[in-house]
Parts: C-alpha cells; sequence; structure tokens
C-alpha cells in the first residue's frame, strides 16, 4: 500500500476547510478505505472536535516530532469507522514546532499502512501553509463564491504552482443555487473562469453540515443530506471514478415546489 | 461612470459586478503590474519604436490577456500605413 497524500488549503480562513477534510476522510473511510488524517493548524486546532474526537486526544503531532511518543501512540482512531485515524495538532504550541521536512518525514512512515493521508491546512500563507503542503501529492483548495474567498484561492493557487504542488484541484463550498439563479452570487462557471483551474466537487450550502458539526458526526457519514451527497461524490472522485458535476441540480420537494407555485402565482 | 456600470450597479445581478471587479484585482495580484505601470510601459514602448518607423500614438492598444493561469501583456501597435507616408 502506498498512501496518496491530500493537502485540503484555502488561503483564507473560515470557507470550510476542515468541514472538507473531514468529511472527505469520512466518505473515504466508509468506502473502506485506510484513511489517516492529519490537523495541520497548530495552535487552532478543530479537526478533532468536526469529527467528534477531542477527549481522546493523549498525543500531537507536536509530540511525535520532538519524540515524546510514538507515531502509533498520538493516532486516535474513530470508533465510527474502524479504517479511520486522527492525528491531531498541539493547541499549546506555534506553527514553528514543526517543519515541513517534520511533515514529509511523518508521511513517509504513514505512507505504507495507508490509503490515503488527509493533511488539514491552516490559513494563510506563512509557515503553517508550508508544512501542510510539504507532503502532499494533491493539493485541494477550498472556496467559497464570494469576492474575498475567490481572491484569496488564487493567489494560494500561484503559491502552490510555486512550490511545483499544483495543478491544484478547486472545491466550491456553500454554494447557494437559488442565489446563483437570481445573479447575486457567483456561478461555478464564473468562479472557474477566474481561477483557471480543475473544479473537483461543488457544496451546496446546507443547515445540515452545522447540525452535523454541533452534535460531531461529520455530514457524509449518512449521505441522506445534500453537502453529504457532494462530499461523496468528491471522494468517489479521488478514487478515480467519473461522477458527474450534478451538485446545483436540485430536485425539491413537493413542498418546495408548491410553495414556489404559490409566491409565483402571488 | 459607464454605460456597463449604469447598467449594473444597483441592479440584481450583483454577481456581474463581483466578477468584473475579481478580473481586475487578480491581473493586478497576479503580475503586481498597476495601471500606471502599463501606462509607463506603454509610453516607454511608444518612444522605442517611433524611433524606427512612423506609429500612431493614438491609436495603440495595451491590455492584460488571461489565458489559463498565465498573464500576458500584449501590445497591438498599427504602424501609418505607407500609402500615406509623404515621400521625402
Amino acid at each position: 500500500m502506498a498512501a496518496t497524500v491530500i493537502t485540503i488549503t484555502s488561503g483564507k480562513g473560515g470557507v470550510g476547510k476542515t468541514t472538507t477534510t473531514a468529511n472527505l476522510a469520512v466518505a473515504l473511510a466508509a468506502g473502506g478505505q485506510k484513511v489517516v488524517c492529519i490537523d495541520a493548524d497548530i495552535g487552532l486546532r478543530n479537526l478533532d472536535v468536526v469529527l467528534g474526537l477531542e477527549n481522546r486526544i493523549v498525543y500531537d503531532i507536536v509530540d511525535i516530532v520532538e519524540g515524546r511518543c510514538r507515531l502509533r501512540q498520538a493516532m486516535i482512531r474513530d470508533k465510527r469507522l474502524a479504517e479511520l485515524y486522527l492525528i491531531p495538532a498541539a493547541q499549546t504550541r506555534d506553527k514553528s514546532s514543526v517543519s515541513p521536512s517534520d511533515m514529509v518525514r511523518v508521511c513517509d512512515d504513514l505512507r505504507e499502512e495507508f490509503d490515503w493521508i488527509m493533511i488539514d491546512s491552516p490559513a494563510g500563507i506563512e509557515r503553517g501553509f508550508r508544512n501542510a503542503i510539504a507532503p502532499a501529492d494533491i493539493v485541494l483548495v477550498v472556496t467559497n463564491p464570494e469576492v474575498s474567498a475567490v481572491r484569496d484561492a488564487d493567489r494560494i493557487i500561484g503559491l502552490i504552482e510555486a512550490e511545483e504542488k499544483g495543478p491544484a484541484q478547486l472545491i466550491l463550498n456553500r454554494v447557494n443555487p437559488e442565489m446563483v439563479r437570481r445573479g447575486d452570487m457567483l456561478a461555478p462557471e464564473d468562479v472557474l473562469e477566474l481561477l483557471a483551474i480543475n473544479l473537483i466537487g461543488i457544496i451546496p450550502e446546507d443547515e445540515a453540515v452545522m447540525v452535523a458539526t454541533n452534535r460531531g458526526q461529520p455530514v457524509a457519514l449518512d449521505g441522506k443530506s445534500r453537502a453529504g451527497k457532494a462530499f461523496q461524490n468528491i471522494a468517489r472522485r479521488l478514487k478515480g471514478e467519473e461522477v458527474a458535476m450534478d451538485e446545483l441540480e436540485e430536485k425539491p420537494d413537493l413542498l418546495h415546489r408548491l410553495s414556489r407555485v404559490f409566491r409565483s402565482g402571488g | 461612470m459607464s454605460w456597463i456600470e449604469r447598467l449594473t450597479v444597483g441592479k440584481e445581478a450583483s454577481a456581474v459586478r463581483a466578477k468584473e471587479r475579481l478580473k481586475l484585482v487578480l491581473i493586478h495580484d497576479r503580475t503586481d503590474l498597476s495601471p500606471e505601470t502599463i501606462e509607463s510601459i506603454k509610453n516607454d514602448l511608444l518612444e522605442v519604436i517611433s524611433r524606427y518607423v512612423e506609429i500612431d500614438a493614438g491609436e495603440i492598444k495595451i491590455r492584460m490577456n488571461q489565458e489559463g493561469r498565465e498573464q500576458r501583456l500584449v501590445a497591438d501597435i498599427p504602424l501609418k500605413s505607407s500609402a500615406r507616408r509623404r515621400v521625402r
């Protein structure tokens, strides 16, 4: 087995990197793949809470790098999915406690045992970002259809190319189909034209994501919600399957359709 | 305010504005060239080229083109036609 290392990054904070990392990891592991996630956001860790594993942390990535524990000891095994593990970030240290070559070494030690290593990058373009992309085979850039997020995505895509880690692939998160239809939100085609990179998936804006995160149960665990399905589709595309990009073609339920008929009639 | 701005500002299609604004911002971010710098390049080019051939300064177009993730500086410099050129 030789793992593929995927780094999820964005430039701007708050666009959904951690949510994306957690959900892609869950979707891959649910499909029988062996997955380990690494939280590279040292000092501001969150992948643990999004995955619902925050109460089981003993050691972290800095403990591994500084030799206070063995690699295995810092790996938290998920109870829902037997093949999913998390290596948490340290919370009381900063980004400089790990170097890009440390990250490459940790990933090399993990490669034999896993199918996928998912690295959750911190926001920004400094040390934390460099740590996160150093071992990457594939870089996924998450953005939202808003001017600040798209601008920062463009910057980060340029830096990924400069580090010879490109071409990056794009995940467009929190797309509101209704606003796109009204012309009040950049459409996926617009964002792709501006950034000129390949799209690997669109995640529709979905309240189910918040509800799932509140519970520490990533939305991709049960693929009933629209966002959950969209994450599962990206996971399938990562595995090389051809999956049509139909995330935005919503199929409104009866109630929704009725209310639309009434609104247009009134 | 241009006609296109008049058509879009304050109207519903705010995404159109977002795209136009982003286009300009990204050109600047990617190349680190301000509109003033491009103007200076234009003036310098004009000076050098007119040392050798007669050109129409008003017709010169210099713009930034995007091809994939590559930015291209395109200069369109029409030469004055030889028919119109005065014989000295």
